[in-house]
């Protein structure tokens, strides 16, 4: 050991302390440990450091725990397409911040954390997607998200005596009111202070309140049935003409009932109707079961390469399987550091990264083989091999990146792919290989010289 | 060890391999998945319902005709059937509910069809420009036309067979043909560029060293030093991907099949398609 020189020394520090910064990354979010020996009673929980740093307007503050797509953690996700035909191209940008806030609104109302509804548009095609963690039974959320929110009132008219037994709902609320759905600002839902009773609140807007007071006239002592999409939702009594746009609907609510009625109205206070194009739910089960079964793959994977490359290789192999170690923990830290949303075609990448990372020893291994059996001694055959290897390392790497980089479509180009699968799989495959090249030629290369005797 | 002396075997397994490809391309085609053609995909568990007419009833009498149904252990199921409205699936769940109890919904897919033409022009898209850019890269680092050339031909060889046996496969077995197949496929060229790179560089290698020398014995002499190394490079890659496709669950089986293949296929087309064109190129020069 006493002839290495302070590099190798300072290089070899590096990566025991990177190894062991990494190990505290991956430890349990707490261990509590408890010691009673002789008069020693020593209890203390450990916690696992967490970042609290901010910097102007970046939030640095991380808790280092590993994000899961929904493929793995559960959930629902939906692709709505927003028609726009039947908006102004100058109202068109107001009109779609509008739909993303109200669907943003109505999914919180189904109280989802972490929900995330983003809007996609190329040129003029726009979507809505949306996605729902932890959501499995979600066709209720679904069907009440994706209707076609267009919301008509309607007052009731006089049917001839004769005609009522025939009159259809159409037929008793004939007459419009001139009210829609943008006249509608918001609907929620309030407890009456006097009976404690859920009622429904409406506020409409100036153009809306004008009207409402007409309506509210008209209409006194009579029905004014609310449809959205032709559906009637609610026919409340008009107990006084309404002057200011601020009308209460009350009945008899549950929270429930009157949560859906609000929601419903808020559906409606948008113009631009919407259609699913493709729903994804994967149920919890399903979810966990994907992460054992991977997690159990890629360490009997592992086990495979280590025992292979120990079976080849000897000592070389097992240094190699060290480097192997070290490149598993740095990726995973990194994943929870950058952080990287896990999804299984994200673990598969991760596998055949691995797979990838042994490639980068073996061409050095079997370089420095060359060169011992050309007779050069041990320390220089490794250093040659190293020397030689590495073009070889570079050329071999560069086209999985740029396949890796075309997959992964890193400005969001809609030409290309932008399917969260796709991508999850091509991040892990090119994250991989950087750290594989690290790893080969950094990591492998310094703890040979460090552990292999002098001879 | 003389390894060009197998040209003729090589060239052999490649023609079958091809007209395999080529036969079941023709006759079966591609099962596509709903990612292409639009659809749903449901798996349930139904663990009081043992018999398929049953829950085929059921979605019939719900208006869906039943593509296909796979009945698999403890009450499972996968079905495939055309795109469902949300209204339309809220009704089969609450028929399925009722129907059994302890219905559990463990994965919902639906589609429209024009997300799938819209999928199919962005994955030609990525596969014209992958293949641009490796041609590219082959063609900067190989500024001599027959290396150039063979690597590309490799690289075609590959997808072809690949694309080749996942049609073979969709007719035997079901696969299909989705948005991580065209990524396996990416990947796969790509990963074949890689392995043909590393034996023409040790190719052109020696060629600097012993200019003398004719191309076949140079070609053994590199594919020998090579040969070990590539293998072993593969067998690593080939213990991950064979416990992913033996115990990684069905949700990514043919993806990792799929990368499986590519890398055997890669692997065995750098020593047997990409030297024996770049001999067959020098020689043809030569004349």
């Amino acid at each position: 050991m006493n002839s290495l020189t302070p590099a190798v020394k300072r290089n070899f520090s590096i990566i025991l302390g990177l190894a062991f910064i990494c190990l505290i990354f991956n430890i349990p979010q707490s261990i509590p440990v408890k010691i009673h020996w002789g008069k020693i009673n020593w209890e203390h929980t450990f916690y696992r450091p967490e970042l609290n740093f901010r910097l102007g307007n970046f939030d640095f503050s991380r808790k280092f725990d590993f994000k899961f797509g929904l493929d793995l953690a559960g959930g629902t996700s939906l692709l709505f397409s927003i028609d726009t035909t039947d908006v102004a191209a100058d109202k068109l940008d107001q009109a779609l911040e509008s739909i993303k806030g109200n669907i943003e609104r109505r999914v919180n109302l189904f109280g989802i954390s972490e929900a995330n509804v983003q809007l996609l548009s190329d040129r003029d095609q726009h979507r809505l997607r949306v996605e729902l963690p932890g959501v499995q039974d979600a066709d209720q959320a679904v069907s009440l998200i994706g209707q076609t929110a267009k919301l008509k009132f309607k007052g009731e008219v006089d049917i001839p005596p004769e005609a009522t037994e025939s009159a259809t709902i159409y037929d008793v609320f004939a007459k419009d009111t001139g009210i829609d759905g943008s006249h509608l600002l918001s609907a929620k839902v309030e407890l009456n202070p006097n009976t404690s009773q859920a009622e429904v609140a409406l506020e409409f807007n100036q153009e809306g309140a004008k009207l409402f007071k007409e309506a509210t006239t008209q209409f006194l002592n009579k029905r004014i049935a609310i449809f959205l999409d032709d559906f009637p939702i609610t026919f409340p009594v008009v107990q006084s003409v309404i002057p200011d746009g601020r009308a209460v609907i009350n009945g008899n609510f549950t929270n429930q009932t009157a949560k859906t009625l609000s929601a419903q109205l808020n559906a409606g206070a948008l113009p631009l109707s919407i259609e699913v194009i493709e729903q994804n739910t994967i149920g919890a089960t399903l979810g966990r079961d994907s992460i054992e079964k991977g997690i159990r793959a890629g360490l009997i994977g592992l086990l495979l390469v280590c025992f292979f490359m120990v079976g080849n290789y000897g000592y070389f192999g097992f240094i190699a399987t060290l480097g192997l170690i070290v490149y598993g923990l740095i990726t995973i830290t990194l994943y929870r550091l950058i952080p990287i949303t896990l999804t299984f075609p994200g673990i598969v990448g991760f596998i055949l990264s691995v797979g990838m990372a042994v490639d980068s020893n073996i061409l050095i291994f079997e370089r420095m083989k060359d060169e011992l059996r050309a007779g050069k001694p041990q320390n220089i055959a490794m250093e040659l091999g190293f020397g030689r290897a590495w073009d070889s390392i570079k050329d071999a790497n560069t086209c999985t990146i740029i396949t890796g980089l075309i997959l992964f479509n890193p400005f969001g180009w809609n030409f290309l792919n932008t399917s969260g699968m796709v991508r999850g799989f091509a991040i892990t495959l090119i994250l991989g290989i950087f750290i594989s090249i690290f790893t080969g030629v950094f990591v492998t290369r310094n703890l040979l010289r460090v552990l292999v005797p002098k001879k | 060890m003389n390894i060009m002396k197998f040209r003729p075997l090589f060239f052999s397994l490649s023609l079958f391999l091809f007209l395999a490809s080529f036969y079941s391309l023709i006759r079966w085609q591609f099962q596509p998945s709903i990612d292409f053609a639009g659809g749903s995909e449901y798996q349930i568990s139904l663990p009081q319902i043992s018999d398929q007419v049953t829950v085929e009833k059921l979605f019939k009498d719900n208006n869906i005709e039943l593509a296909s149904i796979t009945h698999s252990e403890n009450g499972r199921y996968l079905l495939r059937f055309r795109n469902i409205s949300p209204e339309e699936k809220l009704n089969l769940t609450d028929a399925l509910k009722t129907a059994d109890k302890d219905f559990q919904e463990l994965r919902f897919i639906t589609l429209g069809p024009s997300l799938g033409k819209e999928l199919l022009r962005k994955t030609v898209f990525a596969i014209i420009l992958s293949s641009l850019s490796l041609l590219i890269f082959i063609g900067t680092r190989f500024n001599d036309f027959s290396f150039g050339l063979s690597a590309v031909l490799a690289m075609f060889h590959d997808a072809f067979i690949l694309i080749g046996s996942f049609s073979i496969l969709g007719h035997f077995f079901g696969a299909q043909i989705d948005s991580l197949f065209v990524t396996a496929l990416l990947t796969t060229l790509s990963a074949s560029v890689h392995d043909t790179i590393v034996t023409f560089n040790r190719i052109r290698e020696l060629k600097r060293q012993n200019i003398r020398l004719d191309w076949v014995s140079l070609a053994n002499q590199a594919v020998t030093e090579t040969l070990v190394r590539s293998i072993n490079n593969s067998m690593t890659i080939v213990f991950m991907l064979f416990s992913l496709v033996i115990l990684g669950g069905d949700t990514t089986r043919w993806f990792a099949l799929t990368l499986l293949i590519g890398v055997v296929c890669g692997t065995y087309s750098s020593t047997g398609v990409a030297i024996p064109l770049v001999l067959f190129l020098k020689n043809r020069r030569r004349k």
